[in-house]
């Protein structure tokens, strides 16, 4: 039946007259047989440029799988929220890190979407740009998409949600007191008078300059929550995240308002509850230093 | 009545909180409202007391639904 249908297709196209270019070749699950293109009556290909066919080139082949599977264990953290009275625990998973991406982030997806379909975490652009997976693995609060799975497969790796913030469910921490710091240091440019040209405000190089180091902070929270200080002063304490924000405004040659920007930071708690910990600086996974911005402010604040 | 400890008042507090917000809901959903946040209580009245963890918890949550709901453009709810 179906090569019958075949044979009328192709009986048709010989006897039709239309343009070459007009016809196509359908797809077809008859029709198996591997043939040249230019064989096809439909198809025109340059004569100019013809095909090398495929027993004068080589064969890519796919990677020789590993003679035994890497099979590596993750201790993820787990609480449902929806059974409030059970106790949170830690969930083993064992997978194959030959069939599993370099990324910590890739084994998790991987876990979601093979084994546990109710393994809750916050991911979004998977190149460290959106601060969405942060948490910490292995003692580290970092971002699962930049953390690499470490190959040693006797050792096993632990994630957690980031430390002494509200979880929200498994690896999901509860961000709005972060959030609500944020917005208490006025992240925006704040100006009264108009531009002197009257169309752009403008910065020299230097003035540029400043605030590289600075702007890169995608406020993932990994140095926030990595700070002693903050974990026993959230309420009061701004935390480094927050405060290399501040700086990032108190540095930019276009604001006028950095007289007020100080004053808000001018209390015991604001500021200066840093005590140059330095975990923040150590645990960026951007690279950044929010202690030395933490330091400058406080530079700024002494001299004037 | 027996000394309460923080937690209890803290409970207690929320409790008291939610019954006000109810008074400023329109007259005639007020019941409604009212029934939400009691059942919302009663739901989990069986918590063992020295459950603190779970305690503090279903107060944060409380916190967060209250403020929710008092928003003033939440009229009615009903389940």
């Amino acid at each position: 039946m179906a090569s019958t249908r075949v044979l009328a297709r192709l009986a048709v196209r010989r006897t039709a007259v239309r343009p070459a270019g007009f016809t196509r070749g359908f797809a077809s699950v008859t029709d198996t047989k591997a043939r040249e293109p230019i064989s096809k009556l439909g198809e025109t290909i340059n004569p100019s440029r013809p095909v090398v066919p495929e027993s004068k080139t080589s064969t890519v082949k796919e990677p020789a799988p590993a003679q035994e599977a890497k099979t590596k264990t993750f201790h993820i953290y787990r609480w449902n929220p929806d059974e409030p009275t059970s106790k949170p625990r830690m969930q083993s998973y064992t997978l194959d890190l030959n069939k599993t991406g370099p990324m910590m982030l890739d084994a998790l997806i991987r876990i979601k979407n093979e084994t546990d379909p109710t393994l809750t975490f916050r991911r979004s652009c998977r190149e460290g740009i959106c601060g969405s997976c942060a948490m910490n693995i292995d003692g580290v609060n970092t971002l699962a998409c930049l953390c690499r799975i470490p190959t040693d497969t006797t050792q096993e790796s632990r994630i957690y949600p980031l430390p002494h913030m509200y979880v929200v469910k498994d690896l999901v921490p509860d961000m709005t007191l972060f959030y609500k710091q944020y917005r208490s240091v006025k992240p925006y440019l704040q100006r009264t008078t108009p531009a002197p040209d009257g169309r752009e405000y403008r910065q020299s190089k230097e003035e540029r300059k400043k605030l590289d180091g600075l702007y890169e902070c995608i406020l993932c929270a990994c140095c926030s929550t990595s700070c002693p200080s903050y974990w026993w002063n959230q309420e009061e304490y701004l935390g480094p995240a927050v405060l290399l924000q501040s700086y990032r405004w108190l540095a930019d040659s276009r604001d006028e308002k950095t007289a007020e920007r100080q004053d808000g930071l001018n209390n015991s708690m604001s500021l200066y509850r840093c005590h140059t910990i330095l975990n923040c600086s150590r645990t960026c996974p951007k690279g950044l230093n929010p202690a030395l911005a933490i330091a400058e402010i406080k530079k700024s604040m002494a001299f004037t | 009545m027996a000394r309460l400890s923080g937690l209890q008042r803290d409970v207690l507090a929320l409790y008291r909180q939610c019954l006000r917000a109810v008074r400023d809901k329109p007259a005639e959903t007020r019941a409604n409202f009212k029934e939400l946040a009691r059942s919302e209580f009663r739901q989990y009245i069986g918590i063992d007391r020295k459950d603190f963890g779970t305690i503090e918890f279903l107060l944060r949550r409380g916190q967060r639904q209250l403020e929710t709901y008092s928003d003033p453009g939440i009229r009615n709810v009903s389940r």
